[in-house]
């Protein structure tokens, strides 16, 4: 095996670059190094001016999603072995206006979040003196799949739909909404409504299903979007035939 | 450019977000910010697998928790803040399931709780080996619910602003813009975790690198109990990825290179096939890590590329049970090491986990100076002594996140101050500082991974699971050279833009201040207490030490240690006993 692999990195600098450019760094080839430990090698030994973002490098934290070799990936969990013998080409995550070199303004996600509620709402707060609220095993498993997203992007890059229409709510956003309307705690569906059947929220998404797979965590948002366009779609038609309020309170 | 909250929190993990939620229940009037150099959700919290430790069980008492932590901590933590603790911990995470956390459940939709080091009963609750990131993110996604709580997201703190012994608020740039404000409050919370980068092989994240601790010491607060660092037993060699204690506690043992139990020569119980509770594996922390280092004075370790290794057996636990309770643990030994642990022995070692001191605080979160208090890992309050127990960190976050949200809101609201022209000027002073730092060229600079690198291995000779006076001695003249040569860093970015190299610079800054005040701390204690191992003092001696440290900077920037007695409710100092 080589001792070396070429990174090529994209490089922007506000007020200095124009546009992004490549620059090649050789760094170790060594097994067990992710792209994330190149990167930091480039940093560390070669050049300190290569910014990033990076924090548990255990694949939980979702700072460091980039784009290797043109998918969208942790860079913490993508290892250089596997692209040997390289180069391998690291660009920021698609989708997204660049901050500086790897890093990308992710604010237009942390303004959608709060909109679809992403918390337990309920009529009535039970004391927590009172307990837990019961909930069996069979009913976690309704959302324990999207409760996994860690936010870390990947699928807002790898979406068509949000390259086109930045106004779409995405994927993760929608899981989320689905990880607590699933949830047999909350009662909130009714008011994560609106935004969710809005043109910015699941019939924007045109089912290509790359979110789900490209996701590291397995949380499948292509399924979310799809079994809630199921209940939208259900929910229209029984409320020609009933009240809301009889209606409303059916999870999902 | 100014800034006025109320109150503002630093750090948004856990204790930092359950205390900006406490905060804004105290008293929906205040304005309160959470300020943190990562997105609140990237939190090192995220990274806790195997659980949060209260009373649940009808068969568990309070006392016995609080029995368990007293005798972990080798007495040395204070027993009414751990008898708050133990009280306050069932509540606190109730409130999470209220707030949606998905704790694992039995069949009947209950609370499930398993087993953990140290523990006498089965307390611990868990969301399977992924509780740290259940327990954030339930806590972000609800603290959006409260729309009046400001975020500074990426926003690195340099400096608290202290008036006449009073905090009154902080100095803060914008990663994204490289723009600086003078950030002001009547009431500043500290919740910004550990410093496990200060040694070389840790299990704490990039960020993990003391700045709060640091941040308090420089502004005259005092830090407590920093000598005592804890070793978790089981860290993936290379990446020092941690393996949850949750693996032993379902059933795990610990072999050496001759598929041995080692522990049962250590004092710690005779194995049995099935897991007993304060028995073998399910020893404390501290007393496994010493353990290992025993095993490979005897050659009975296996050397890797990366170090000695011991062997965690799970197999016997069955693919079934590892995929339901330990899924992160399979996902984790997979990616980084290659290995699957239904089929195949992990290897590991022990790693730097958890500091167990930090900054001076009373029950309430406050620490000695006015309006400045603190929670969580950076705190010392100190339910954790010399040595802390598994799962009692995270509700450690909460029970102590909440109780320091509300006394800043009070004290916030009650002795409410216009911020001092003195305060404006440090703040500009500080703002200037950090220009002038940005534009740092010195000649022929010494790199900053270079120092840190070094630094790093001075802390882990120096100050290791074992230590001794000249261990101590050689790291403290070691860093004192660091700490020159850290002057004479430069960096070679000066963009505003994103400059993560200016971070890493006022990163290792605060890591060398925090490194000198556990080494220092360290020497001074000439005992053996939980963590804190001296070869040349084997003994505990509570006639000397029965004590807190407190290491505070002096006016010329050194250090001067000294003391506080802790505090004995109902538990008088006795014998750490397990597996007999």
């Amino acid at each position: 095996m080589a001792t070396e692999i070429t990174l090529e990195v994209a490089r922007y600098r506000p007020g200095v670059d124009s546009e992004p450019v490549m620059q090649s760094y050789q760094v170790p080839l060594r097994e067990h190094w992710a792209i994330l430990d190149g990167l930091t090698y480039v940093k560390d030994h070669l050049d300190g001016t290569l910014s990033f973002r990076w924090s548990c490098r255990m694949g939980i934290c979702g700072s460091c999603g980039m784009t290797v070799n043109g998918e969208p990936q942790l860079s913490c969990a993508t290892f250089l072995t596997d692209y040997a013998p390289g180069p391998i080409r690291v660009e920021p995550l698609h989708n997204f206006p660049v901050i500086r070199d790897l890093v990308v303004d992710i604010d237009d996600f942390m303004t959608k979040l709060p909109k679809v509620k992403p918390w337990i709402v309920r009529e009535v707060q039970s004391p927590v003196e009172e307990g837990e609220y019961l909930q069996t095993p069979e009913e976690m498993d309704e959302y324990q799949q999207f409760s996994m997203c860690i936010n870390c992007m990947l699928c807002y890059s790898a979406c068509p739909v949000y390259s086109l229409e930045p106004h779409f709510l995405g994927p993760a956003a929608i899981a989320l909404a689905q990880r607590y309307n699933l949830d047999s705690r909350d009662e909130g569906a009714d008011e994560r409504r609106d935004v969710l059947s809005s043109p910015e929220g699941i019939w924007a998404c045109t089912f290509v299903g790359e979110c789900s797979a490209v996701c590291p965590k397995g949380v499948d948002p292509a399924g979310a979007i799809q079994r809630y366009k199921l209940t939208a779609a259900t929910q229209s038609i029984k409320e020609l035939l009933m009240p809301r309020s009889l209606s409303s309170r059916r999870k999902g | 450019m100014t800034n006025s909250h109320d109150v503002v929190v630093v750090g948004g993990g856990g204790a930092g977000l359950r205390a900006a939620i406490a905060v804004a229940e105290t008293n929906p009037a205040l304005r309160v910010a959470v300020i943190s150099k990562v997105y609140p959700m990237r939190s090192h919290t995220v990274s806790a697998e195997g659980g949060a430790a209260a009373v649940a069980a009808p068969d568990d008492t309070l006392d016995e928790h609080a029995y368990d932590t007293v005798s972990g901590s080798d007495w040395l933590c204070d027993q009414d803040a751990v008898e708050a603790f133990v009280a306050e911990a069932p509540r606190e995470l109730l409130r999470l399931e209220h707030w949606g956390c998905p704790w694992s459940r039995q069949p009947d939709g209950k609370i499930a709780v398993r087993a953990f080091g140290g523990m006498k009963k089965k307390r611990t609750w868990f969301a399977a080996d992924r509780t740290g990131f259940h327990l954030l993110h339930t806590l972000f996604q609800t603290a959006l619910s409260y729309s009046d709580i400001v975020r500074y997201d990426e926003w690195y703190v340099t400096k608290i602003l202290v008036d006449d012994g009073r905090a009154y608020g902080v100095v803060a740039i914008e990663l994204a813009t490289g723009r600086t404000e003078t950030i002001t409050a009547n009431a500043v919370i500290l919740c910004t975790g550990g410093c496990g980068r200060v040694f070389p092989f840790t299990t704490n994240a990039n960020i993990k690198t003391g700045d709060g601790m640091a941040l308090a010491y420089r502004a005259g607060a005092p830090l407590k109990d920093m000598e005592f660092v804890q070793y978790h037993p089981t860290g993936l060699p290379f990446t020092g990825i941690l393996i949850t204690e949750a693996a032993r506690a379902e059933g795990g043992w610990l072999l050496n290179k001759e598929g041995y139990r080692y522990l049962q020569d250590y004092d710690l119980g005779t194995p049995t096939p099935e897991p007993v509770l304060r028995n073998m594996e399910l020893g404390p922390r501290d007393r496994l890590s010493q353990a290992f280092v025993h095993e490979v004075e005897k050659g009975r370790t296996i050397d890797t590329p990366y170090g000695p290794v011991v062997l965690l057996d799970l197999r016997h636990l069955g693919a079934k049970l590892i995929d339901a309770k330990l899924p992160f643990v399979r996902e984790l030994c997979s990616k980084y090491q290659n290995i699957d642990p239904v089929t195949e022995l992990v290897p590991v070692r022990p790693v730097v986990h958890y500091m167990m001191g930090g900054v001076h605080t009373d029950l309430r979160g406050a620490t000695p100076l006015d309006g400045l208090y603190a929670a969580g890992e950076v705190a010392c309050v100190s339910i954790n002594g010399a040595n802390r127990l598994g799962s009692n960190s995270l509700p450690e976050c909460l029970v102590f996140g909440n109780r320091a949200g509300r006394a800043a809101a009070v004290f916030a609201a009650r002795y409410h101050r216009e911020v001092p022209s003195s305060i404006l000027a440090q703040g500009r002073d500080e703002e200037r500082r950090l220009a002038a730092e940005l534009g740092r060229r010195v000649e022929g600079h010494q790199r900053i991974a270079d120092i840190r690198t070094e630094m790093q291995a001075t802390m882990e000779n120096g100050a290791g699971i074992y230590r001794d006076g000249d261990s101590l001695t050689k790291a403290a003249h070691e860093l004192a050279e660091l700490r020159l040569r850290f002057q004479h860093a430069g960096i070679d970015d000066h963009s505003t833009s994103f400059n993560t190299e200016l971070i890493a610079w006022l990163e290792l800054g605060f890591m060398l201040d925090v490194a000198e005040c556990i080494i220092d701390s360290a020497a001074l204690r000439e005992e053996s207490r939980g963590a804190h191992q001296r070869t040349d003092f084997p003994a505990r001696d509570d006639e000397r030490f029965l004590a807190h440290s407190l290491v505070r900077r002096q006016p010329d920037g050194t250090s001067r240690v000294g003391y506080l007695p802790v505090t004995i409710t109902r538990w008088p100092p006795g014998e750490r006993v397990y597996g007999r």
